[in-house]
């Protein structure tokens, strides 16, 4: 019983570090190599607008929703000690260091990962990669790699994108529904964010976990069992396990960042 | 040039422990439609891979045009493949592109040449298959039939000296299997192309091949002209061509005895 759980235990961890070895090797091989803008610039432009610009509207949608949640509970607690000035760094520290790019990453594996994945392990299952392999033409190159920075330059900026539509829910919330004052809030927010410590190191996290689901996605999808059951686990562990492994390095990155 | 286009010499390939190939060896000569048959799961697709590098041999040679493809480099396999072209029994049209666009493909990635002359080429290319009006259609509304004549067009598109076709019949009417039948027989003769035909589609192949080899049991069992294969003694290779369901390749699977197993209470 114990001898069979051990063994299982070792199969998956060898099972998984083989997948993580596989996924080293497409990134390796899509990413390293002398770049050619003629072909690469266009393509990188394409994923740019289905990656980035159509997750727009879900982005400034949740940014709004969130930045107006938290103006609203900061408010209540803030009140009580007669510290509703302080709102606009509350809810602007909140969306910067934690819910701009961790919200953002969620979001991102939802709409965006989960997409790609089902895109290229569809490609794989229809011989769509086979065949241009077979056209001379390395998949990894023409397909992977504009995806991947296309997702890494993306996801940085929807992450801005989602703070700055927070804060100005929590400015819609708090000054204009609530009557804090409107230059407390700006000013307050002006004197207590500073550049480094809260926008430099939220942008550093939201580009770790651009990276981080942006290949979670498309190793799932390149190494989906081409089937339509292979297909549609590929995508539920992309979100699954890209969600997961983003809450886990926003834990080591606030430590490293904010924790002393 | 040697008369030989592919040659593939003593090869063996094993997926996992399942030996698919032992020792097997052909050749394709240039100029030619050499079909390779055999039943359904002998790993005919497997082949293909292997000529083409997707898959690497456990032994043995595999010449494309003089060059061992398995121990290629990355580089220098890409540049083989720019003389070789396949087919899939799926088409593997890429489905964001319209007709057009898939034929344009491989073109576009391989060559620095205007736009108005590649629009030339690929209304040559799609013409030659009957598909000049189908051009701005999308993949998902062609028909099987359709879909793998574009991606036939698609595979002509830079005049490849080697095409493989995987079961290019399968799955179709027999207007489309005429129609594939035609175009791989012109194709290979206009062109001056080598054709190399995946198929269990008996009639169909014997019909247009100069060279059959007939594959089971891991190995090449018979080869020869269409007429020298119908006069084979070997009962596996009159089973296959004939169609019998019963022989050589026995109709049942491996089993206990059914008396006994009908007698025996339920395990």
């Amino acid at each position: 019983m114990i001898t069979e759980k051990l063994q299982n235990l070792g199969r998956s961890t060898i099972d998984n570090l083989a997948g993580f070895g596989r996924s080293g090797v497409m990134l390796f091989g899509a990413l390293v190599g002398k770049p050619n803008f003629r072909k690469g610039w266009p393509l990188l432009v394409k994923q740019l607008y289905v990656i980035g610009v159509l997750s727009l509207l879900i982005i400034l949608v949740s940014g709004l929703f969130i930045g107006m949640v938290l103006a609203l509970q900061g408010y209540t607690v803030l009140v009580k000690f007669g510290a509703e000035g302080m709102l606009g760094p509350l809810v602007a520290l909140s969306l910067l260091r934690e819910l701009g790019p961790v919200v953002t990453a969620l979001l991102f594996a939802g709409r965006a990962g989960s997409a790609l994945t089902a895109e290229i392990g569809l490609m794989k299952a229809t011989e769509q990669l086979s065949g241009m392999e077979m056209m001379a033409v390395d998949p990894l190159r023409r397909i992977i790699a504009p995806r991947f920075w296309a997702g890494v330059i993306s996801m940085p900026l929807l992450a801005m994108v989602f703070t700055a539509v927070g804060i100005l829910g929590g400015h819609l919330i708090g000054v204009n529904w609530l009557g804090v004052d409107g230059g407390s809030y700006w000013s307050t927010m002006q004197a207590n964010v500073d550049l480094y410590q809260d926008v430099v190191n939220g942008l550093i996290k939201s580009v770790v976990f651009a990276v981080i689901v942006i290949w979670i996605a498309l190793h799932k999808g390149f190494d989906a069992v081409p089937t339509s059951e292979g297909i549609s686990r590929a995508t539920t562990q992309t979100v699954v396990t890209a969600s997961l492994t983003v809450l886990g390095f926003d834990f080591i990155l606030t430590a490293l960042m904010f924790g002393g | 040039m040697s008369d030989i286009m592919v040659d593939i010499q003593h090869l063996s390939f094993s997926r996992g422990k399942n030996l698919i190939y032992d020792d097997m060896s052909m050749q394709v000569r240039r100029g030619k439609v050499t079909a390779i048959m055999g039943p359904s799961g002998i790993g005919k697709t497997t082949l293909l891979k292997l000529i083409g590098g997707q898959l690497k041999p456990s032994q043995g040679h595999i010449l494309f045009d003089g060059q061992d493809i398995p121990a290629l480099s990355r580089a220098d396999l890409y540049q083989a493949r720019k003389k070789m072209s396949m087919l899939f029994q799926s088409g593997a049209l890429f489905t964001e592109m319209s007709v057009f666009d898939n034929v344009a493909f491989p073109i576009r990635e391989h060559t620095r040449l205007s736009e108005s002359l590649i629009n030339i080429i690929v209304l040559m290319k799609l013409e030659s298959v009957g598909l000049r009006g189908a051009r701005d259609l999308m993949p998902a509304e062609l028909s099987g039939g359709m879909a793998r004549r574009a991606a036939l067009a698609r595979a002509i598109a830079l005049d490849p000296e080697l095409i493989m076709y995987d079961e290019p019949f399968a799955g179709q009417d027999p207007i489309s299997m005429g129609v594939i039948v035609r175009l791989i027989k012109e194709l290979n003769n206009a062109l001056g192309l080598t054709s190399i035909v995946v198929s269990h589609d008996v009639t169909e192949v014997m019909s247009i091949a100069d060279y059959v080899y007939l594959v089971a049991e891991k190995k090449v069992i018979g080869h020869g002209t269409p007429e020298q294969l119908r006069q084979d003694k070997s009962a596996l290779v009159q089973q296959f061509l004939l169609g019998e369901a019963d022989g050589a390749v026995p109709f049942h699977y491996k089993a206990a005895a059914y008396e006994d197993e009908l007698m025996e209470p339920r395990r």
